[in-house]
């Protein structure tokens, strides 16, 4: 156990260190300096541009910014699904998987296009080869950039004066995609082929077993999707199991740098918040934050999780994968390497807590605009209490901000919490609900948990699941891929917009006076925000689910 | 500090009886609904009242438990309407004693050079009166004719006469103030009922109070906090129904209504009245509350020097006789001049004459000697005495004496004033029988404490920039010794604006105070302009607030106010959020506990029963509105320290205890209600 | 009109990059260093056909064999999974318990000492590794079932164990399919 201790600590230590760097290089690559990697990288980013007739000197506001996104979004969304649905006449297909159908086909390209990666469908026979490649390989990466960049705008109107551009949205994405993400997924890459995930494009091999029996063993192109899923904070396996599955996730190796991978962008955006800002500070003050959050969570989960080894890998230990399952929720990765309907209650409480909050370092990007909205309540709140209004890096926080704050700030709670009622509410209205839906492989309040799971994922654009729900119906087709679209762009647009707002007002001197968001009592002040705001929105459902599962099992 | 004139407490009975028939009167729906918190309190309980009389009528359910609910839950809301109207009813209480000195006056119209005799109300802009001794001023507006000294404790519970005289700075009077003596012609500049004396009533009657910015702010939050809780009680009937546990509507509107920010809700409105109250306390009139917010953003005063850096009054520091005159002369001459001057500066001569010179205070028989007191129209005082007509006064005043005499003033005289004048310091010339002996030098002297101000105001990082006539020198040595931050030497008006617009060009908030004509542009550009009452109409009308007292030191503490107030709001915003956690613990586990029996283990508070502990933090939540109403009435209290020390403190006492003290006070109301049988 | 352009050419042009560049290239790179694991790394019989893959569980129920951990697919490598059984189901609760009685029966060890993992099932139901202990305490029925030396299966079982990697991360553990591959090859 010790050594599991040890390993955990650099495991986290070492995701700390190399995010500062990158952090580093993140802002260079936004703001245009230069960089090491530039030979290579800058031509293949002017390439897409050109090809997409982008200036890349033209500036947009929050508004057109926001169009940009959307419209960038809804094509690939309308692209990926037509393959998705296609894909039994398209090429790549060598175990000649069938055409998705389109209630699994809407909840799975809003899954991805989201970048949730919720799937619902059954991981080795759901999706072709191509489909792989072209929708989610391809979706992995420019969802990961198209949440970078809309940080990245937040950014820059927090750091402006008067400001009235956000940046360019086609420029910040195709420098996340092409200059940030895909330098690192390669190496990551060919470190997970080294340790044995596959990378080829022939079918299941047929084996022949010791026993004499026949055994199936589905293969295909792995290690370049298991690279971008982590990096990109998407989530979405190859397969059903995910990182538990033996070829995405072969040995404690790979599992050090898959987990390594989950949090090294979220992380690294912190302090590219800070290069933006100016204030080195601000961002060890929300990196302290964060990781005050974090570093709880992670050692509940060890120690609840020590022994309970259903859903788990003797390869990676249950310390290992307790850090795994609340690194994966916090950071809205949603990759697993553990079963979390098979975790503890308090265990699988973890990564609800998690995505519940879902600003512990986040999704690349929209963990910190997460972040943000807790920032500007706690902003506010403390703002009065010393006596001056409300001011966020020397600007005015006023109805405007709060308006578009508290937007973000109810979205969340309001889907998960009605979605779980509505599915509570079919679910007491049916006659024999448990043969007649067949939705909870457990019952009582862990079948609870897995409904408040699957909203809680699906509205923090995590993707994890308590995979025991049956969750491949039209119900939870339709609703989870309302919500997770809802999720996704609710959350970017309102702080966009606030961001805008920020942008355009003047930043005042920092005093003596006034609130600094560097201090270590304003860092606190936001942990108590956010852990007090958690608390009185998700008390109740904890309380039904885990909490009652965890007191019965006690007795 | 400044006298307070006006306050009234707030427990008298002529407040709370009155405020206790408001506190009912205010739950009209057409009321409640300007406050969402309260509106949607106030719809729960009329939900549960129903659902209670459906439970007496049918005879179901638990008449008994939800009886009580309903009682508390209207109670919460007679809280709430209650401190909202104590802090209205301390606002009429001063406007009340204030009508009082609004007399129905006559008034001597002047039209055509004929005199004629209207009441006061008939009195238009424009319209020129005559006021003589003992009458009083029937409206506002501006001397044209004469000089008087005139009695303004009406306004300014200031006894002291002060001279109002034509032309200059000192040409506004106010309405409802009293000519003593002499007799002047005003020129009325407001029509009745926009008087100042009818805009102070009305502000302080809370009549014109909107919303300030950082209020509706303030609103959106608790509004959207109010959203989630209501979300959350919502959806907790189908999510309980998972578990085939049932919820009662009274226990989930006490739910909702315990979560809700019911503490700030109830009294955020009683925070920003009281807000402007205390500012009325100190004789400080705020045009808008979106000012008195702005006085606790301040990040720049402009400070005039004299008055609020160093004292009014200046000291004798030297003799400086003209040739031919010995110091001793001088000193002697002055020091008579001065025996019966009362004033400071003619106690200062007096004393010095003692030190230097070791002449003592001499009495003399009624008969031998004639005291010329200080008058408006002369400007200089004196003693005639067995012959001897000495007289102290200013440089003009003693020229113009001289002169009459057909005498003349010496070049070294004149050389003397000027080099103190040019140092800063206030000449005052003396002269024995229309000769001139010398000069009086009277220096300023800095206000004790001032650099233990300042060097607080610096801490709350707020940057204190001297404001003076005087030359860069003697300005610059005041300046160190009052530890000031930065000072303007010789500033004009012009200065003064353009200081205000560099100041908030780089993002900081101004404020000042100023009294001229000429001040009136900066006045108008500073975020917070203080408008000395003394000053002219033009720098009344300039400025967001107005110092009654003409007190220049005042703008400190209109800063803290101003900062007061809204650490007020954000302590009950946080004392008011963090209580929910308690409740919560409270509530949840009797919620289910038919459904999970093993959340017992969350009853932390060891409650006696379900009912008992959903009642308890019912009965809490409502109590604690009236506990917190004289914190939000009195303001939290302040020091003048960094933001992160003050930060600390408050989250300290009102974030951490705010957590701890329902815990506390929900078992204590659950343990009394067992005891007295109700649960 | 520029908007929807610049959308849909951004679609072509990334998905093209990252949906075929991309895996183009890490598909060549896998080919050209590392054959056999981006193959699967399968193990092949001399004649070529194929046993296995050493990174996928396989059923083994013969008594001369190492088990493997409980499966919730059985063993199924194209439809893998876990049972996703909550700790409070009464169904776990049964199965662990009846696991445990029949590796307890079966390997002569007292019912308190089998271990968690022996009990309970992976994540993906394929897990091909068991602990040093789990694989001990099948040493003397498969030496029994061989009809070797108990030393001997312990000291080919020994060898087969893979420590932490770099001595931290993981815990050691034992690759079941080598095992066996070993065993046969070794006690013929």
């Amino acid at each position: 156990m010790a050594l599991e201790l040890i390993a955990v600590t650099v495991t986290i230590a070492f995701s700390i260190a190399t995010s500062i760097p990158l952090g580093a290089y993140m802002f260079r690559v936004f703001s245009g300096a230069r960089t090491i990697a530039d030979p290579v990288l800058v031509p293949l980013e002017r390439l897409v541009l050109r090809v997409c007739g982008v200036d890349a000197g033209a500036q947009q506001d929050w508004r057109s910014y926001a169009v940009s996104l959307l419209a960038s979004n809804a094509v690939m969304w309308v692209a990926t699904f037509a393959i998705v649905s296609a894909q039994h006449v398209l090429p790549i297909n060598p175990d000649g998987i069938a055409a998705m159908e389109p209630a699994l086909a809407f909840n799975t390209i809003s899954s991805f296009v989201t970048n949730t990666n919720l799937q619902h469908y059954s991981g080795e026979s759901g999706l072709s080869y191509f489909s792989q490649m072209f929708v989610i390989v391809f979706l992995q990466f420019v969802t990961a950039a198209t949440g970078m960049a809309a940080c990245v705008a937040a950014m820059r109107g927090l750091a402006g004066q008067r400001l009235a551009a956000l940046g360019n949205f086609y420029v910040d994405a195709t420098r996340a995609a092409v200059r940030i993400l895909l330098p690192l997924s390669v190496p990551l890459a060919i470190v997970l082929m080294s340790q044995g995930t596959p990378m080829t494009f022939e079918g299941a091999a047929r084996a022949a077993t010791v026993e004499g029996a026949s055994q199936t063993i589905a293969r295909g192109v792995v290690a370049g999707e298991v690279a971008i899923k982590q990096l990109g904070s998407n989530g979405g396996g190859y397969f059903g199991p995910n990182s538990a599955h033996p070829f995405e996730n072969p040995t404690p190796i790979s599992n050090f740098a898959e987990l390594w991978a989950i949090a090294v962008i979220p992380m690294a955006m912190v302090w590219t918040l800070g290069h933006f800002t100016r204030r080195r500070r601000l961002a060890l003050v929300v990196f302290a934050v964060m990781l005050a959050l974090y570093l709880p969570m992670v050692g509940v989960a060890i120690a609840q999780e020590t022994g309970s080894m259903e859903g788990k890998e003797v390869r990676f230990g249950t310390a290992s994968s307790a850090l795994w399952a609340v690194t994966t929720t916090v950071t809205s990765n949603g990759s697993v390497n553990a079963m979390h309907d098979s975790l503890t209650p308090i265990g699988g409480l973890m990564p609800m807590i998690g995505m519940w909050l879902n600003n512990i370092f986040g999704g690349v990007g929209v963990g910190v605009i997460n972040m943000l909205i807790f920032i500007i309540v706690a902003v506010f709140v403390a703002g009065m209490m010393i006596g001056r209004t409300p001011e966020f890096l020397g600007k005015k926080v006023e109805a405007r901000e709060m308006k578009l704050a508290s937007l973000a700030m109810l979205w969340h709670p309001l889907a998960i919490l009605t979605g779980t009622a509505v599915a509570c509410s079919v679910w007491a209205s049916t006659g024999d609900p448990a043969t007649a839906l067949g939705w909870l492989k457990n019952p009582g309040p862990h079948g609870f948990s897995e409904m408040l799971y699957e909203f809680t994922s699906s509205a923090a654009n995590n993707g994890s699941g308590f995979e025991g729900l049956g969750d491949n119906t039209p119900f939870w087709n339709v609703s989870t891929g309302l919500v997770m679209m809802l999720s996704r762009y609710i959350p970017i647009i309102a702080p966009l917009a606030l961001a805008g707002a920020l942008a355009a007002k003047p930043s005042a001197p920092e005093t003596a006076g006034s609130l600094r968001a560097d201090s270590a009592v304003f860092g606190f002040t936001v942990w108590a925000v956010i852990v007090i705001l958690g608390l009185l929105m998700f008390m109740p459902v904890a309380v039904l689910g885990p909490i009652a599962e965890s007191l019965a099992v006690r007795g | 500090m400044a006298e307070r004139a006006q306050s009234v407490s707030i427990w008298s009975a002529g407040i709370v009886r009155p405020a206790m028939i408001a506190s009912l009167t205010k739950l009209d729906p057409r009321q409640q609904i300007r406050n969402p918190v309260m509106f949607i309190v106030e719809a729960g309980s009329a939900l549960t009242t129903a659902v209670f009389v459906q439970e007496l009528i049918s005879g179901t359910g638990r008449p008994a438990f939800t009886g009580q609910i309903v009682f508390w839950l209207w109670f919460t809301l007679i809280f709430a309407n209650l401190a909202e109207a104590m802090a209205e009813g301390r606002g009429k209480a001063q406007a009340a004693s204030l009508r009082r000195t609004k007399s129905d006056a006559m008034a001597f119209r002047i039209r055509d050079d004929q005199t004629e005799t209207v009441p006061a109300a008939a009195l238009r802009a424009g319209d020129m009166v005559r006021v003589e001794a003992g009458q009083v001023i029937p409206g506002d507006g501006e001397i044209i004719e004469g000089v008087a000294s005139v009695d303004e404790s009406a306004i300014t519970g200031e006894s002291a006469p002060v001279i109002r005289e034509s032309g200059g700075d000192r040409s506004a009077v106010t309405g409802g103030t009293r000519v003593l003596s002499d007799w002047i012609v005003v020129r009325i500049t407001t029509n009745p009922g926009e008087t100042f004396l009818d805009r102070m009533i009305a502000l302080v009657e809370g009549a014109e109070r909107q919303k300030t910015p950082n209020e509706i702010a303030l609103n959106i939050l608790l509004a959207v906090l109010t959203l989630i809780f209501l979300l959350v009680v919502a959806t907790l009937p189908p999510l309980a129904a998972y578990a085939g546990a049932s919820l009662s509507i009274a226990v989930l509107i006490s739910l909702l209504v315990c979560l809700m920010p019911t503490t700030i809700g109830a009294l955020i409105s009683s925070i920003g009245i009281a807000g402007m109250d205390r500012l009325v306390q100190y004789n400080v009139l705020a045009m808008s509350g979106r000012a008195v917010e702005a006085a606790g953003d301040v990040d720049t005063l402009l400070l005039d020097k004299t008055g609020t850096i160093t004292l009014g009054n200046r000291h004798a520091a030297e003799f400086v006789p003209v040739a031919g005159v010995t110091r001793a002369t001088l000193a002697d001459a002055a020091q008579l001049a001065s025996l019966a001057d009362e004033t400071p500066e003619g106690r200062s001569i007096t004393v010095l004459a003692k030190e230097q010179f070791n002449i003592r205070t001499r009495t003399f028989a009624s008969n031998e000697v004639t005291f010329v007191p200080f008058s408006a129209s002369t400007r200089m005082s004196g003693v005639d005495l067995a012959g001897r007509r000495i007289r102290k006064g200013s440089f003009d005043a003693i020229k113009r004496l001289v002169e009459s005499g057909g005498g003349m003033l010496s070049a070294d005289l004149v050389a003397s004033v000027e080099r103190m004048a040019r140092d800063g310091g206030t000449p005052l010339v003396v002269a024995e029988n229309g000769r001139p002996l010398g000069v009086v030098h009277l220096k300023d002297i800095v206000k004790g404490g001032t650099r233990e101000r300042f060097a607080h105001l610096r801490a709350m990082g707020i940057k204190t920039v001297m404001i003076t006539g005087d030359n860069p020198l003697t300005a610059a040595a005041i300046a160190a010794e009052a530890g000031v931050d930065d000072y303007i030497a010789q500033a004009t008006p012009e200065d003064k604006l353009k200081l205000i617009r560099d100041e908030q060009a780089a993002g900081r908030m101004v404020a000042m105070t100023g009294d001229g004509t000429n001040d009136a542009p900066a006045l108008a550009q500073a975020d917070v302009g203080v408008a000395m009452n003394t000053g002219t109409i033009a720098a009344k009308e300039a400025g967001n607030m107005i110092d009654l007292d003409s007190n220049p030191t005042k703008l400190i503490e209109i800063v803290a106010i101003g900062k007061q107030l809204l650490m007020t709001r954000g302590a009950l915003t946080t004392f008011s959020i963090a209580n929910d956690v308690a409740k919560y613990f409270a509530i949840i586990p009797a919620m289910f506990i038919v459904a999970f029996p093993q959340l017992r283990a969350l009853n932390v508070m060891g409650l006696a029963t379900p009912e008992s502990a959903i009642l308890s933090a019912v009965i809490f939540n409502a109590v604690i509105i009236i506990a917190l109403i004289p914190l939000a009435l009195r303001g939290v209290a302040y020091r003048p320290l960094g933001a992160a020390a003050i930060l600390r403190r408050n989250l300290l006492v009102y974030g951490a205890g705010g957590v701890i003290v329902p815990f506390a006070g929900i078992k204590i109301i659950d343990v009394a209600l067992v005891a007295l049988g109700l649960a | 009109m520029k908007e929807v352009r610049q959308a849909v050419l951004f679609t072509v042009v990334t998905m093209v990059l990252f949906g075929g560049a991309y895996p183009l290239v890490l598909w060549g790179v896998g080919r050209a260093v590392f054959p056999s694991q981006a193959g699967g790394s399968l193990i092949r019989r001399a004649d070529g056909s194929i046993v296995g893959s050493a990174l996928v569980a396989q059923a083994f129920t013969q008594p001369r064999y190492f088990q493997p951990r409980p499966s919730g697919v059985d063993y199924n490598a194209a439809a893998s999974g876990g049972t996703n059984y909550g700790p409070s189901n009464a169904d776990q609760l049964t199965a662990m318990s009846d696991r445990r009685g029949a590796f307890a029966r079966i390997n002569r060890v007292p019912d308190e000492r089998v271990p968690a993992e022996m009990v309970t099932a992976s994540g993906a139901g394929l897990d091909p590794d068991i602990s040093p202990e789990s694989a001990e305490m099948q040493i003397d029925r498969v030496a029994t079932a061989r009809g070797v030396a108990a030393d001997r299966v312990r000291q080919i079982m020994r060898q087969h164990i893979a420590p932490p990697a770099l001595g931290l991360l993981g815990r050691p553990r034992v690759n079941v399919l080598e095992l066996n591959l070993a065993l046969d090859q070794e006690l013929r």
